[in-house]
């Protein structure tokens, strides 16, 4: 019934190396995110994070 | 290190908070007079301009670009100037943005009503107003990126990262499913045509929701949920993989809209795989918004901000939860064309999109008129009669959806279909449709108090226009990285690479699937017999088009036993390769018609839509009676028409096209000679003839009016096989 939709990219030459490439794109990708998240180091990261808090306005004083 | 002081500007923040609480009251109200038209399908009856197929793509594009547009953009400026320690860079481009915006706005809701649409979901303006959207949006990311370039902040904060990549993608997105080639100053065509623009279609249609509707709300409540819950976010390095995973995957994620369509099924799975990846991304997301309020849940008890953005990042998880489940193939083969995705799209927009607005405006407007709010008592019935509105929406449409898709593949024993009429199924979901149009009532009220609140907060308030600030200059140091310095740590202070960086991370899904489905041939395998549709056939589908039959009719019967027992023989890919645009649609309100061709004679068509009861006792279908009025149809771009498809590869020969008029003469004849097979029609006809005549108008024949050239184009469609089947 699927024959339609099927085998469209059986004549693609050297199409089984689609997933394999796929897997190892998405493997390296998110050790490589890993990487860039963890080689920050503490101060840094607690510094970025408190950027909304430092504005150089005289107003804070609405935070309840 | 010198001081300097400088303004944040705020005036254009109100402006474009005054836009997003106005578009909304619209686009829900909107949106609440078609909830009121399932029960009432007739209520505005004979008014072209205010039909359902005409309205419903108003009110989603008021309350996508014009509700959510608008909030987003307030959020934007308010954050952006703060983050980077500077004011915009130019007030003229802020001003351009804001004002061409909401001219763009007035043009859809002024076109949209008058018919001219190109049908594509989210993407039904014309082409001058898509150019138009295209400046207004060069313009603000022009303006946010010279901003960044001035900055006295070194570091982007991840905020700032999704607002770009929010600006990349959905330029990269308009433009690509935005081309098209004009026929006259509102009407063009598709470029790609069936599957090819099916896939363009929900690329776009899919990453709209990501890039307008996701990640500028995710960039926002970076921003202002640890504002309002006065703490940082619960984790920097979560929000990093979040930003970057989630813009990877999101962008495969478009063909799970078309499963067991036409579609090639690498295609199909490829969306599939990235949407369940999807889950991971968007609940870290979610996970990191919530909890931030770590420590000061109690808070959440009194503020009533942050009880909008508990309910709102909720809503977040509950919405990607269930998308990544409604992309299962067996999932999907319930939900799609059900009730079921309008739920699962309103508790993305009444709960994400809404709330977030909701609690950022009451966040913002004490602030902007250094005042408190008007009334907090007030803020709260809000957020609790909102809250009730979503559940009272959402849970009849679940069961709405669940009920009619089970009722659509129940069988006899026998292999009979048990409800044969479709219509069965509709009046079996009516008591839904009235208790969503309650839900939606209520979430309108909510609104509406905050229109008041807002509007007293803003009056006893003072405007502060221009905020004073003060940062030191950003040193100005090396372009390359420091010694010492990390890669991301160098990449995170330049914009530019890092826009550069997360365009290609946003263009490898797109290319993977879309460029092999455009170039390989072998994935849309021609059929013979499928011919291009004549001249008034064509006409018929831009009228089709034109009232919006899209919204509630499918035009894609998929490969299951109870859409072949219901339809008929299920739709190949080769069957669309004409069609620009593709309208397969994706809800089913009514039945699927692509292959309604012959299966009704002509009366029965021209009575149906005249008075669709009178053929289909209960039917929620209006009429459409302007298609009869007494004019001749506008067929005098027929020749360009033709010859504008021919450019798009379909095969009309020139002769064809210098006949054009001739054809349509002798198609549109014979029809009226088909439906003078009823007595009942000759006897009216030969009665309006009378009338025209008593009042001295110029009659027009029934074959040159618009009816006719829709039933041409309707008693076409899906029958190209079937004369395959009889050649045989």
């Amino acid at each position: 019934m699927l024959k339609f939709i099927k085998h469209n990219m059986e004549t693609i030459s050297g199409i089984e190396i689609y997933p394999i490439l796929s897997l190892l794109i998405f493997f390296f990708f998110f050790v490589g995110l890993y990487f860039w998240v963890f080689t920050y180091n503490k101060e840094k990261i607690k510094q970025l994070s408190d950027l909304p808090f430092s504005e150089g306005t005289s107003d804070e004083f609405l935070n309840l | 290190m010198e001081m300097q002081q400088f303004y944040y500007d705020n005036k254009i923040v109100n402006k474009f908070i005054y836009a997003t609480i106005a578009f909304g009251v619209v686009g829900m109200s909107v949106g609440l007079l078609l909830a009121t038209m399932y029960l009432f399908p007739n209520l505005t009856d004979g008014i072209s301009w205010l039909s359902y197929g005409r309205l419903r793509p108003l009110h989603t594009n008021a309350v996508i670009f014009a509700f959510v547009g608008n909030a987003m953009f307030a959020g934007y400026y308010y954050s952006i100037q703060r983050l980077l320690k500077t004011r915009m860079f130019s007030d003229v481009m802020s001003n351009i943005n804001f004002w061409g915006w909401q001219l763009i706005i007035v043009a859809a809701a002024i076109s949209l009503p008058l018919g001219y649409t190109s049908s594509k979901e989210y993407a039904e303006l014309e082409w001058p107003i898509d150019i138009a959207i295209a400046v207004i949006w060069v313009v603000f990311g022009v303006n946010m990126i010279m901003t960044i370039l001035r900055r006295r902040e070194r570091h982007l904060y991840v905020a700032i990262w999704f607002y770009i990549a929010t600006f990349v993608t959905v330029a990269v997105l308009h433009i690509f499913n935005s081309l098209s080639l004009p026929v006259s100053g509102m009407k063009s065509y598709s470029v790609y045509a069936g599957v090819q623009d099916a896939l363009v279609q929900w690329w776009y249609g899919h990453n709209a929701v990501a890039f307008f509707l996701t990640t500028p709300f995710l960039g926002l409540m970076y921003y202002f949920m640890p504002k309002a819950a006065n703490r940082p976010v619960y984790s920097y390095r979560l929000s990093i993989i979040h930003f970057w995973s989630l813009i990877f995957l999101y962008i495969w994620a478009g063909p799970h809209h078309l499963l067991y369509t036409s579609l090639p099924d690498w295609a199909q799975n490829l969306g599939v795989v990235f949407s369940i990846m999807l889950i991971a991304p968007s609940w870290g997301g979610m996970i990191n918004g919530l909890l931030t309020l770590r420590g000061v849940w109690d808070k959440v008890r009194t503020d009533v901000v942050l009880k909008f953005f508990v309910v709102a990042i909720t809503g977040y998880g509950m919405a990607t939860f269930e998308g990544p489940m409604l992309s299962l193939k067996n999932v999907n083969a319930i939900a799609h064309f059900t009730d079921w995705i309008v739920a699962h799209v309103h508790v993305g927009a009444l709960a994400w999109n809404g709330f977030m607005t909701f609690g950022i405006i009451y966040w913002l407007l004490p602030r902007l008129t250094k005042s408190e709010l008007y009334s907090q008592k007030l803020a709260n019935f809000h957020f609790w009669i909102a809250t009730l509105g979503i559940i009272l929406y959402a849970l009849p449409m679940y069961v709405a959806g669940f009920v009619q898709a089970q009722m659509w593949k129940q069988f006899n024993p026998d292999g009979s279909l048990v409800y044969g009429n479709f219509l069965e199924t509709v009046n079996q979901i009516m008591p839904m449709y009235a208790m969503r149009a309650i839900g939606g009532t209520i979430y309108l009220v909510g609104m509406l108090v905050m229109v008041y609140n807002a509007f007293q907060t803003v009056r006893k308030g003072n405007a502060v226009e221009d905020e004073l600030a003060e940062a030191p200059a950003l040193a100005k140091i090396a372009p390359y990285r420091l010694k010492g310095e990390k890669f991301h740590g160098w990449l995170e202070r330049k914009p530019i690479q890092l826009t550069v960086l997360a365009t290609i991370a946003i263009l490898i899904g797109g290319i993977i699937q879309i460029v092999p489905t455009i170039v390989v041939k072998s994935n849309i395998p021609t059929i013979s017999s499928v011919k291009p549709y004549t001249p008034l056939e064509l006409e018929g589908r831009d009228l089709y088009i034109r009232e919006g039959c899209v919204g509630c009719h499918s035009q894609m019967v998929r490969p299951f036993r109870s859409e072949v027992a219901r339809y008929g023989e299920y739709s190949k890919s080769g069957e669309y390769v004409y069609d620009h645009p593709f309208l397969w649609g994706s809800k089913r309100t009514g039945p699927d018609l692509f292959r309604v061709g012959g299966k009704y004679n002509d009366n029965w068509h021209f009575n149906h839509m005249w008075d669709p009861q009178s053929t289909s006792a209960g039917s929620i279908m209006p009429g459409y009676k302007w298609l009869f009025d007494n004019k001749a149809a506008d067929y005098s771009d027929i020749e360009k028409k033709m010859s504008v498809m021919q450019t798009l590869g379909v095969p009309y020969t020139d002769e064809e096209v210098n006949k054009a008029k001739a054809s349509i003469a002798s198609q549109s004849a014979q029809i009226e000679a088909n439906l003078k097979n009823d007595p009942d029609f000759v006897k009216s006809y030969e009665q309006s003839e009378k009338n025209a005549k008593a009042k001295g108008e110029t009659f027009v024949p029934m074959k040159d009016r618009e009816i006719v050239a829709l039933i041409a184009y309707l008693q076409r469609l899906g029958t190209d096989i079937k004369v395959k089947e009889t050649q045989k």
